[in-house]
Formats: C-alpha cells, structure tokens, sequence
C-alpha cells in the first residue's frame, strides 16, 4: 500500500490517466458514426453534437463563471466586516 | 405487525423526547431503533389510511396516504436512518432533538390531506431545523440561522394567507390540485416556491445550509426541500411558468457554484440546480414528467446527503471546508474519497448510477412536449453538473495539489452511513425497477437505451475533456479565498443600510421636531417669567384704592349691561 498511497502525485500515473481519457473520448466520437441514435430534437442527429455541446458548454460555462468574478467577488469576511461596522454604529449610538 | 396504526410523524416526535430525556451514551442508537420502529409503521399501515376530523365546521383531514405521499414517507426514513446513523457520534442534545422534530415534521407535512395541517408542519419544519444551523455555535451562523428563519417563517406566512383566502372561495380545505387561478393560489405558489428555492429566494439555503454543523447539512438538505418539491407536484402539476423557472434554476447556480470556494456552499448551488429539473418535470405536468420529477427527487436525496456527508466528514476531521485550504485528501481518507466519487458519478448522471434513471426522465418528458430551447437549456446544466459536482468536489477535495494535510479517516458510523447511500446509488441506478415501481404513476420507461447511455455518456466525458483542457491551458479559475456576492446582498447590504439611512432620517426630523417644539415652549417660559420678574406686568404694585376704584367701574358696567 506504501506505494499506491501517493499513486496520484506521479506524473505518470496522470499521463496515463489523461491518455485514457483522451482515447475514450476519440472512441465515442467515433461511435456516433456507427451507431444509430434515434433522435427527436432536430439538432441531436447531427454527428457529435452532445460532444460538442458538452464540451463548448462547459468552456462557455467557466469562462463566464471567471468573468462573473470580476464584478461579484469581496473578500472572504466581507459580510462579517459589514456586521463589524454595523456593531460599531450601534455602539456608537448608545 | 405492531398491531397498533401510528400517524407516521408520531413516533419521530416521541423519538424528540427520548432524545431530550435520554442519557449521552443511548440516545444516538436509541434514534436508531425510532427511525426503524417508525418505518415499520409505515410499511403495515393499510393502504387507505387516514385520519378525519373537524374543527369549527371545517373538515380537516390531518393523514391521508397515496402512491406519491408514500414514495416521499418511506424516503424520508431512508434519509433519517442515513442521517442519524452518521450524526451517532454526536452527544448534542439540542442537534438530536431538533432533527427528530424535523423529520417528524416533513412526515407530517407530506402526509397531510388537508391544507391547515401541511401549513403547521411547514412552520414547524422551519423552527425546528434552524436548530441545527445555531448548533455550529458561531457568530456567522447565529446570523445566517436567523436569516434563514425569517425567509422560513415569510414563506409560511405567505401559505396561511393563501390557504384563508382559498377557504373563502372554496369552502374546503383539502390539499388536493389548487392550479394557478386565483390571488389565493398565487399565495400559495409563491410559499411553496420559496421553500423550493426560486431564483431570488434561493440564497436562505446557499447562505444557511453551508453555516450548519456537519451532520446538521446532511438532515437539511434532506427535507426542506423535498417537501416542497412534494406540495409542488399535488398543488401545481404541469404549471407551465414552472418550466421557465425550473429551467432558469437548473442553470444560474452553476455559475456560482464554479466560483465558489466554500465546498458545502457549491453542494448547496447544485441543489437550487438539481430542484430546478424537478421543477421542471413538474411543470410540464405529464405522467413522464411528475414520474420524472419525483424520481429524481427521490435519488437527489441520497446522493446529494452523500456528497454533502464526504464533506461533512472532511470538514469534520479538519476542520476547513474551503477548496483553496484543501486537496490531496485521498492519502488521509481513501474511503471518504471512493464513496465521494460514488455521489460525484450519481448526481452527474453516468450510467449505472441514480441519477441518469432519474433524470433523463425529464430530459425525455421535456422532449417528448417540445420544449427544445428548455432541454437545450438542460442539457447544459447536466453537463455544468457535471462539471462543478462531479469533478470540482472530488477533485480539489481529496486530489488537485497536496494541501499537507494529514487527518484520521472519517469515523466508522459515518462511513456506514456513505456506504449505505452509494450502495442505494448503485443499486437505483443498476436497478431502476426498484424505484420505478413505486413511482405515482406507472411507468414501463426504460432510461437503458443504447442512445441514451452513448449520448450521456459523450457528453460527461466531453465535459471532462473540457476541464482537463481548461487546467492544462491554466485558464481554469483558482479556488480563491473569497466572499461571492448572489442576491442575499441586497437584503445583507444596501437594505439594511436603507433601513439604517431611514431610522437615522426619521431620528434627525424626530430631533428637530422636538427641539422646535422645546425652543418654542422655553422661550413663551421665558416670556411668563419676564412677566413676572422685576418690572413685569403682572409683578407691578398696585395700590388698594385703584383696585376699588376698578371693582367700583367693572360694577357699574355689569348694571348698566344688566339694565338692557
């Protein structure tokens, strides 16, 4: 077990895990030209469209979730600091 | 079998007391024996129990039991074994006794027939779990419970005067379709949907639920909720507006939930996400659709109580619960990890796991009613689930880089209680009969299709590609230390500086008024003694022949008035 304990913090072990990765996406890719899908949204026959929309979706998804940071992130006490404040006020007027 | 008929909520508030009387060392197994006694009243209950009663002319009906009430009974037993099971290291009375109440009351609640009983135990359900977010014992969640609670109470103030208005019109009580057409529903709707966590009255459970203790956000995020989902689906089955804001809850929190450091808090957004698709099958209304919404339900349950339990156990063994303080856990808590993974692959929807029998459900009802932009719209979301609690969760808890951090194993009863949920999510998902049969309307869908498993399947991994992609190109967003503004700022910030602004206004004209009205009254004071004083008319010496002289005139006067 000693060895298998830090199995995942060796670049191999990652390597290998994002060839298979890799290969099992090529492979389903490629299954959508064999196998027939019955589909009944007219964008879902076309080939590798959940591929594509799974994959530009969850892009779209993270870049706009960073550019969202910009306007919505404060610091990690920022409602305690408003409490702080408020307390103080509220202290100040007895 | 037990040879007497218990009202199912009954024996979990008896439970309430033999916690509240009970010593430290049997009151977590004793919980135990409740929640199983109270589930084999339920099972021997004849199918057409119910209880009828009046009260000031008003028939009320406290039990009533049917397909769909019953599918969220014998759920909630399955979520309170899970839950008290991993809560059996706990000696906190307040904890124990509050979640007693608390199940017992989402029993009462789902198995209400009549309006005033749902109303009581929708309140009680409200009181009794704030208990379990003042536990944690903390300034913040102090405050983040007593906003919780005043949304609660809002939502069941809101059902009360639906539920007057509605007897007005309908003189009956009875829980039964109310549909959306008229101001009483309109109330009723809105109560409903705030426990349903619509968007802007979403945040009482992203604010609340992260601020419980660690066992409390497991029994949280078991009940609320679904009870809400349950009013829902029997008050407003296919609501069409419930699509539309179903659709919209399935997509706006993953954003959040992408950005969000606090682990517990991005569970919390994937809930307002995964209440969204019921929503959504409940709004389109068909037998597909209910079936759907309830199904998912049902499984949302236990794999969201088991990734909230992994990082319940994690916050529990040290102590931080923020993605930029965690990682490389896997060293320290292998099985918590392979058990996290197990909700991971469940709430993501992999086949073989719960909730891709669950979900595609709706996927399919959405189809099958040709609302294409809503499924485009879903299946975005499934992949953006996949994104933030399939791989966010597992991956910046126990893998990413190494936090350092090294810590004892989750403790055994905790690790049963994951155990017995991923064993739940695999047997749903390998099984989906077991869960099919006992749905509100029979179904012959079969989500095993090769279409079904090859398109869900293409879009995860290509999800996964995405995230890999993201890392590699460093544009992946770090966990940062950081407070996310959602919509409680507005009733967190500018509105309590508006009500301040306002009290201080109406102090500062208070205050003028007064000193106006003081400065007027001191200085007529001033005038009367200045009257008084010194050379004043009133202080001036008169002599007494004058004054007779004066008496003598006014006299006179007086007689010569009296003679006309």
């Amino acid at each position: 077990m000693s060895h298998s304990q830090d199995f995942f913090d060796r670049p191999e072990t990652l390597r290998w895990i994002l060839r298979s990765l890799y290969a099992i996406c090529a492979v389903l890719f490629g299954l959508d030209f064999v196998i027939h899908r019955h589909s009944v949204h007219p964008w879902e026959g076309l080939y590798g469209f959940y591929p594509v929309y799974g994959f530009i979706g969850c892009v779209v998804l993270v870049l706009v979730a960073k550019w969202m940071r910009k306007g919505l992130m404060r610091g990690e006490d920022y409602y305690q600091q408003v409490n702080q404040s408020a307390k103080e006020e509220t202290h100040a007027g007895d | 079998m037990l040879g007497i008929e218990l009202p199912p909520f009954l024996i979990f508030y008896l439970g309430a007391l033999i916690a509240l009387v009970g010593g430290a060392t049997w009151r977590g197994p004793a919980l135990i024996v409740v929640v199983v006694v109270s589930a084999l009243n339920l099972w021997q209950l004849p199918s057409g129990f119910g209880l009828e009663t009046q009260l000031m002319g008003m028939a009320l009906k406290p039990i009533h039991i049917d397909r769909l009430s019953l599918l969220f009974g014998y759920l909630f037993h399955i979520a309170a074994l899970i839950s008290v099971i991993y809560s059996l290291h706990i000696k906190d009375k307040t904890q124990q006794v509050a979640a007693m109440l608390y199940a017992g009351s989402a029993l009462g609640a789902v198995f209400a027939g009549d309006l005033l009983t749902l109303f009581i135990f929708w309140e009680m359900l409200a009181v009794t779990s704030v208990f379990l977010i003042w536990a944690r014992r903390t300034d913040t969640a102090y405050s983040a419970g007593m906003r919780y609670l005043i949304i609660q109470v809002i939502s069941g103030l809101l059902l009360l005067v639906g539920i007057i208005l509605y007897f007005k019109q309908n003189g009956s009580l009875m829980f039964t379709e109310i549909g959306l057409d008229s101001i009483a529903s309109w109330f009723m709707f809105l109560a409903f949907g705030i426990k349903c966590a619509f968007p802007f009255f979403h945040n009482w459970l992203t604010d609340a639920y992260p601020e419980a203790t660690p066992t409390g956000t497991v029994f949280l995020s078991a009940f609320t909720t679904k009870v809400a989902v349950y009013a829902m689906a029997r008050g407003f089955p296919g609501t069409e507006m419930l699509v539309y804001i179903g659709a919209t809850m399935a997509c706006f929190p993953i954003f959040f939930a992408v950005i969000e450091n606090d682990l517990r808090r991005v569970l919390a957004y994937s809930l307002v996400n995964q209440l969204g698709f019921m929503m959504v099958g409940i709004g389109i209304g068909t037998e597909l659709g209910i079936n759907g919404a309830v199904a998912h339900a049902f499984n949302d349950v236990i794999f969201k109580g088991l990734l909230f339990m992994s990082m319940g156990a994690v916050l529990y063994r040290t102590g931080r619960i923020n993605g930029s303080e965690l990682g490389g856990l896997y060293k320290s808590m292998p099985k918590t990890a392979i058990l996290c993974i197990v909700g991971a692959a469940s709430i993501s929807a992999f086949p073989l796991f719960s909730g891709f029998v669950s979900k595609s459900m709706i996927m399919s009802a959405a189809l099958k009613e040709h609302f294409n932009i809503v499924w485009l719209l879903l299946l975005f979301a499934s992949a953006g689930v996949f994104h933030h609690a399939g791989i966010k969760i597992p991956y910046f808890a126990f893998f990413a880089h190494d936090s350092g951090i090294r810590c004892k194993e989750a403790p055994w009863n905790m690790l049963l209680a994951m155990s017995i949920a991923a064993t739940l999510c695999l047997a749903i998902g390998i099984f989906p009969q077991l869960l099919y049969q006992h749905l509100p309307f029979p179904t012959d869908y079969s989500a095993y299709d090769v279409s079904h498993i090859l398109t869900q399947t293409q879009l995860l991994f290509f999800s996964a590609l995405a995230f890999v992609w993201l890392n590699l190109k460093g544009m992946y967003p770090p966990e940062l230390p950081s407070t996310n503004l959602d919509f409680d700022w507005i009733y967190r910030r500018p509105l309590p500086r508006l009500i301040n602004a306002c009290g201080r206004l109406v102090n500062r004209v208070d205050l003028t008024i007064r000193s106006r009205i003081m400065s007027i009254g001191n200085t007529l004071e001033q005038r009367l003694a200045a009257l008084n004083s010194g050379e004043g008319v009133f202080s001036r010496t008169i002599s007494i022949s004058s004054m007779a002289a004066w008496m003598v005139t006014l006299l006179a006067l007086l007689l010569i008035i009296r003679f006309f």
